[in-house]
């Protein structure tokens, strides 16, 4: 029934282009002073701080297209929110749409192709980046805002004190893992969270994995490839042995561990500094950044974890004017300007680079942060989002949270993921290719 | 006596202690500074009390009083309406015998076994559909009718206001209205009061109804608009802080609402006790 979901939808989007596309430049033409007096109306749905301080920017340099932006709450329930909306033929004309997200909007006719609208600044963004938003189709499906590059966060002092270098590749860390083990059996070096599946797909898009890709009409789903088992058996092993921790990222006795530094290292994001400003304010200026361990010595690779960009939905009455704010808020120099001060995030075009001045707070005693966290950012992969990643999410945490418990190898709990993500998406009628 | 009054009471400690614990951290955890919260001792009184509560009054120019007029609002009136819809349908459904009556009796008993978080997203999509969703109503609207208030209404109607009474009334020439009004409303009140702080503190906790009606953040309640400071991305620093200071904050109304209200409360329960 829906075999092709996205083919449909982008023919659909390209049959509502076409269709209010001829009156609209006619009464464009005729009626651009009333449409001034008139202004257009959008609303926005977004959980960046102080984004309604960078649309009033735009409402004062476009006072014929005035924005409204509705602060939401972010992750899962924004979407699930904002997909009700849009079925319910009512979503705001903007949304923050998370990578992860964008494709179960698309699958749900949800967003609209702004393919045309985007043309003139395809450029500002890196491939990958650009990936995510395309799916890896010829549609434009959101323009992107923030992204979220990995890097290796660790306790420099620690580090120090322990004689261990920075790992370079993920075999080091390992020795650094049994290293920390020794010095201090109090302390490790990190730990494997079973309930941050982001986590664990940024560390996997590293290794070359693809979950998801589209050929042709259909979808293909490879979950359990080669690349992201080894991912897997690599942590599972650590876990076993015990030089690796096991508690989840963001709880109490997680930031209790890292203000006490019992645990010397956070693969994480570009936006680690905010998380550690709250959550471990004691640590500060005693950590440092340094590009995640490679799988092989001589590499210079990373993957995505988190992110958002700006999506325009297909039932908006003004796509066009939609489109064009969201082309502004992401590109436009004075807008990205903002985003990084105001917003406080990590801006996905690539000249934002030039707005991220000084150093995250938490980092001052690293003037070199933002420089080193957009050379990292450069080497990327790109990774293609299905349709049902929140289905796959919620069985990476139950299955691995039990491999965890049972000490078990977390390439069986990667193959229950497998499995799953692909009967959901034959049973929501989706074509598979094998 | 003395050997039968104890377990008793033992039990009531546990289970008061069992209750109070979790706001027994909130208090203390809402004095506590962004930097004391995680690194302190959990029940290590921190200094930050007065600057967590003027931090969130500050907050985006003070939008969190903002969601707590939207809450009594929600929650007050939406009681209100609430508590006047199941007293007279209870009457109704007590005192007068209609065809039909058992009928629409039944599917009241129905619709109390279906929870409102089912109904919360068929709701939008009605409310969507004739131009009501993110509006006051919507989230008003919905909570009105509350099959159990109702069920509880007839209940304590029956048992409140003897038939005779009613025929006294009617036989002296009063109107069906003014029974309503004169005698019956009177004698349901400690039932009422009941119904009213039952729909109250329903309404002030609702989270779903709201989260999936209202886009406009200047129309969310305390617990939606709390929400958004909790998941506020990862670009910014959590606002632990602010969203367990606002938690106590918007439990104060509760709290005094059932210090106030515990009178007729308790008669109640001991009303309905033996009637029902």
């Amino acid at each position: 029934m829906r075999t092709t979901r996205l083919a449909v939808a982008a023919a659909l989007a390209a049959a509502v282009a076409a269709g209010c596309g001829s009156p609209e430049p006619a009464a464009r033409q005729s009626g651009s002073p009333s449409a001034a007096s008139t202004p257009v109306k959008l609303t926005y749905w977004t959980w960046a701080p102080n984004m309604d301080k960078i649309v009033a920017v735009w409402n004062q340099a476009h006072p014929d297209i005035q924005v409204t932006v509705n602060k939401q709450a972010s992750g899962d329930e924004a979407a699930a929110k904002f997909l009700t909306a849009a079925r319910a033929g009512n979503p705001p004309d903007l949304m923050q749409a998370e990578y992860q997200h964008l494709p179960s909007f698309v699958a749900a006719d949800a967003v609209a192709d702004l393919k045309a609208e985007t043309e003139p600044i395809r450029g500002e963004f890196s491939e990958g980046l650009w990936g995510l938003v395309t799916l890896g189709t010829d549609s434009v499906y959101a323009v992107p805002q923030d992204s979220g590059p990995m890097m290796l966060f660790y306790r420099k002092d620690l580090f120090d004190k322990y004689g261990i270098a920075v790992p370079k590749t993920w075999q080091e860390y390992a020795e650094a893992a049994r290293r920390v083990r020794e010095a201090d059996p109090k302390a490790y070096l990190g730990t494997f969270s079973s309930k941050d599946p982001g986590s664990f797909a940024g560390l996997a898009q590293q290794a070359g994995a693809q979950w998801w890709s589209i050929s042709g009409e259909a979808w293909k789903v490879s979950i359990d490839d080669a690349a992201t088992t080894k991912v897997a058996d690599y942590w599972g092993d650590l876990v076993k042995e015990g030089v690796i921790d096991d508690m989840p990222y963001f709880t109490p006795e997680w930031n209790k561990a890292l203000n006490d530094g019992r645990l010397l290292t956070w693969p994480s994001a570009v936006w680690a500094p905010g998380v550690l400003e709250t959550n471990a304010p004691k640590a500060k200026g005693k950590w440092a950044v340094a590009p995640l361990p490679q799988w092989s010595a001589g590499e210079n690779v990373t993957g995505f974890w988190g992110g958002s960009s700006t999506a325009v939905a297909a039932g908006s009455k003004h796509k066009e004017a939609a489109a064009k704010f969201a082309a502004w808020l992401n590109t436009d120099p004075q807008a990205v300007d903002l985003l990084v001060k105001e917003a406080a995030v990590y801006p996905a075009a690539t000249k934002g680079a030039a707005a991220l001045t000084g150093a995250p707070g938490y980092f001052s005693n690293q003037p070199g942060f933002w420089r080193q966290a957009s050379a990292i950012a450069q080497t990327a992969r790109g990774f293609t989002f299905g349709p049902n990643v929140s289905t796959a999410y919620s069985v990476f945490k139950d299955a691995f949270d039990k491999a965890v418990q049972a000490k078990a190898p977390f390439s069986t709990a990667l193959r229950t993921v497998q499995d799953a993500v692909v009967a959901d998406m034959r049973k929501a009628g989706f074509t598979l290719a094998q | 006596m003395a050997a039968r009054g104890i377990a008793p009471t033992a039990v009531l400690l546990l289970g008061a202690a069992y209750t109070l614990f979790p706001v027994s951290w909130l208090v203390v955890a809402a004095t506590k500074s962004p930097g004391e919260l995680f690194s302190t001792a959990t029940f290590a009184v921190g200094t930050g009390l007065l600057d967590n509560l003027s931090e969130l009054s500050a907050y985006r120019g003070g939008v969190f009083w903002l969601w707590t007029v939207n809450t009594v609002v929600y929650a007050g009136g939406g009681a209100l309406l609430s508590t006047i819809v199941s007293a007279v349908s209870g009457f109704a459904l007590a005192k007068y015998r209609f065809r039909g009556r058992s009928l629409i009796f039944n599917v009241l008993i129905g619709g109390i076994l279906v929870p409102a978080v089912v109904l919360a997203v068929p709701q939008y999509l009605l409310f969507a559909k004739i131009g009501l969703a993110d509006t006051y109503w919507s989230v008003l609207l919905p909570q009105i009718l509350h099959p159990y208030s109702i069920y509880l209404a007839r209940v304590y109607a029956q048992a409140a206001i003897p038939d005779s009474l009613l025929e006294a009334g009617r036989l002296d020439g009063a109107s069906e209205w003014r029974l309503l009004t004169g005698i019956a409303l009177p004698m349901m009140a400690p039932g009422l009061v009941t119904v009213f702080l039952f729909q109250f503190v329903a309404i002030w906790n609702n989270f779903l109804l709201p989260f999936i009606m209202l886009g406009d953040d200047a129309r969310f309640p305390l617990t939606v608009g709390l929400y958004t400071l909790l998941a506020a991305g990862a670009n910014q620093p959590s606002l632990f802080n602010l969203i367990i200071t606002g938690a106590l904050v918007a439990l104060i109304p509760l709290v005094a609402l059932f210090l106030t209200m515990q009178r007729y409360w308790r008669t109640d329960l001991a009303g309905g006790a033996v009637k029902s």
